[in-house]
């Protein structure tokens, strides 16, 4: 990255106090920086301690950052399951969200490489149609989507989550996008030398399209594993909800279980955390390709 | 045979998709519109065709109306808090030798990958009235009086805007980062030498030259405060507290068609909310001038 210059040359008479105001400028904005870096991550701190206290400690003054008495006791009860099956939530989400990244590739991909790398007719509309879909509000499907699984039978199964999530409009488009840059030439050549149209698609537009297919897949699987309003909607039993529908259950209790509460919200946010680490440079790069574009 | 056979190839690989995208996508929002125009209470119900009541009703519905004036508050507050700052912290991680910057820009984007629920569950702690953050070690230090941010009907509405502060900033942040890269250093660099002070510079250079970047930022401000469900959903319950002060539109939809089971009516405030998205978006490129030809 090449980061600009805001500051203007000073005239050199006003050299030495400019420079002092400089100096005095830069102080400024890494104290505030570093108070809003105290902002944004005090909610995660607490909810970090807080899982680790007992709820009358939550509960009372005055307020304490580290707990007084830390306890595992809301890690214990939440995974020996004595108010919701949490580890089966857990699991569940982690199914889900396997299975919708894995199918919403596996479509994405192959429709990429058919507009990227394919004349046929009626491409042009059917590529207006995909982007039109892409600024469609999903909330007016949510009524008709619904009365289909029922139709259907899906009410309260996984398929309802995962096949309707796995047609991504921003999927297809994303990846035809960056499939448009495997080179022709590698194409043709594989064509000469026999190879069939599924075989260069998933010999060489595949493997080229690594980087592509694996930020599309962890904006996929952390869109589905935070995804709270769909498989609230669709999913009926306990044993069956993903971990959002199970914990907001949790909530409503009569008994308030707030460290209970915290500790399943912190032990959701671990695989999120793992996976932006580890994806933390292609994302971040990758993220924002739509809005230089837009 | 094989000529054939090539011209089925482009088909095939788009065919998952767009056999996916029509029975997922298409069918249901031509069902919606059909839908929108007659009563159905309840699975299986008789539907009962009442022409455009549905639509009719909206206007004097007030809890619709509601839901209509707090998506729109919370849009105001994006638009005129969040996307401002966003824009300052990407100037200011911008700046020339500045340390950490890495680091700032996967912290304060962090927020953004969080799932709603756990944000939600952090927050009721963070807004709550005698043992919140905010209370306890913002506004007592100061001196000022706790507010009962999720209590009182009028604190509703600012609370989630400060949610939306903490989630939101980062990511429009990136985005902002991203359209700065793209503004080439010579055209700053000449506006300097030709006198120009650093609010003549962004107000006349770097602005300008950000505008497809605004465009999208402030699109995608406008459609997120219609998508926004999880978060209210989960600090001040489904029906949005007291006075319905946080209920949101997708909350409203949601009420409507899933809890009372009033799928025709939910339909019309499925298509009534695309409808709103699609014109306050136009209003918004035009305003923005994205239709003018330069």
């Amino acid at each position: 990255m090449t980061p600009a210059t805001l500051v203007p040359t000073q005239p050199s008479v006003r050299r030495h106090s400019g420079r002092a105001r400089r100096w005095l400028e830069r102080i400024l904005i890494y104290a505030a920086l570093l108070f809003s870096v105290l902002l944004v991550g005090m909610p995660f701190i607490y909810m970090i301690t807080g899982s680790f206290k007992f709820n009358s400690e939550i509960f009372s003054y005055p307020l304490t950052i580290l707990p007084n008495t830390p306890t595992f006791d809301n890690y214990v009860r939440l995974l020996n399951g004595s108010e919701i099956p949490y580890v089966r939530q857990f699991g569940n989400s982690l199914y889900v969200a396997t299975m919708q990244t894995m199918l919403t590739l596996l479509v994405a991909s192959m429709v990429g490489w058919g507009f990227a790398k394919y004349e046929f007719k009626g491409k042009k509309i059917l590529f207006l149609v995909l982007l039109a879909t892409l600024a469609f509000p999903f909330q007016v499907t949510l009524v008709p989507l619904f009365l289909m699984m029922v139709r259907i039978g899906w009410l309260d199964t996984y398929w309802a989550i995962i096949i309707p999530g796995a047609v991504s409009a921003f999927g297809a488009f994303f990846m035809r996008q960056s499939m448009l840059a495997v080179p022709n030439e590698l194409i043709d050549a594989a064509r000469i030398d026999g190879a069939s149209d599924w075989g260069i698609f998933w010999r060489i537009g595949l493997p080229l399209s690594r980087g592509a297919l694996s930020v599309l897949a962890v904006l996929v699987f952390l869109g589905s594993w935070n995804d709270y309003l769909w498989p609230l909607i669709v999913l009926r039993t306990t044993e069956k909800f993903t971990y959002p529908v199970g914990l907001a259950t949790l909530i409503g209790l009569y008994k308030v279980e707030y460290g209970m509460i915290l500790a399943g919200a912190f032990l959701a946010t671990l695989p999120i955390l793992i996976l932006f680490l580890l994806g933390r440079n292609m994302l971040l790069s990758n993220l924002t390709v739509g809005a230089i574009k837009g | 045979m094989a000529k054939w056979r090539r011209n089925i190839t482009p088909y095939l690989f788009i065919s998952p998709f767009f056999i996916g995208y029509a029975i997922f996508f298409l069918y249901p929002v031509l069902w919606a519109l059909y839908l929108s125009f007659f009563q159905q209470v309840g699975i299986g119900s008789q539907p009962k065709f009442v022409g455009l009541a549905n639509y009719i009703n909206l206007f004097s519905d007030n809890q619709f109306l509601k839901a209509l004036g707090n998506t729109t508050y919370y849009a105001a507050g994006s638009i005129f808090l969040i996307v401002p700052v966003a824009l300052v912290l990407a100037l200011v991680l911008f700046m020339r030798n500045l340390h950490g910057r890495e680091f700032f820009r996967l912290f304060f984007f962090s927020p953004n990958i969080t799932a709603g629920v756990v944000v939600g569950i952090i927050f009721t702690l963070v807004f709550s009235a005698d043992y919140g953050l905010i209370n306890n070690y913002l506004l007592k230090p100061l001196g000022l009086p706790a507010i009962r941010w999720l209590q009182e009907p009028v604190w509703i509405m600012p609370a989630i805007i400060i949610l939306g502060l903490w989630r939101y900033t980062g990511i429009n942040a990136l985005y902002f980062m991203a359209g700065l890269q793209n503004i080439s250093e010579e055209v700053r660099e000449a506006a300097v030498i030709d006198g120009a002070n650093r609010w003549q510079v962004f107000r006349y250079i770097t602005l300008p030259l950000l505008r497809p970047t605004l465009v999208f930022v402030l699109t995608f401000a406008i459609i997120g405060s219609y998508n926004l469900f999880a978060e209210p959903a989960i600090l001040v319950g489904a029906q949005g507290g007291p006075n319905n002060a946080g209920l949101f539109m997708t909350m409203y939809l949601y009420l409507t068609g899933f809890r009372f089971l009033k799928f025709g009516y939910a339909a019309a405030i499925g298509y009534a909310l695309a409808v709103i998205i699609i014109v306050l978006t136009v209003i918004q490129l035009r305003l923005l001038g994205v239709f003018r030809e330069d």
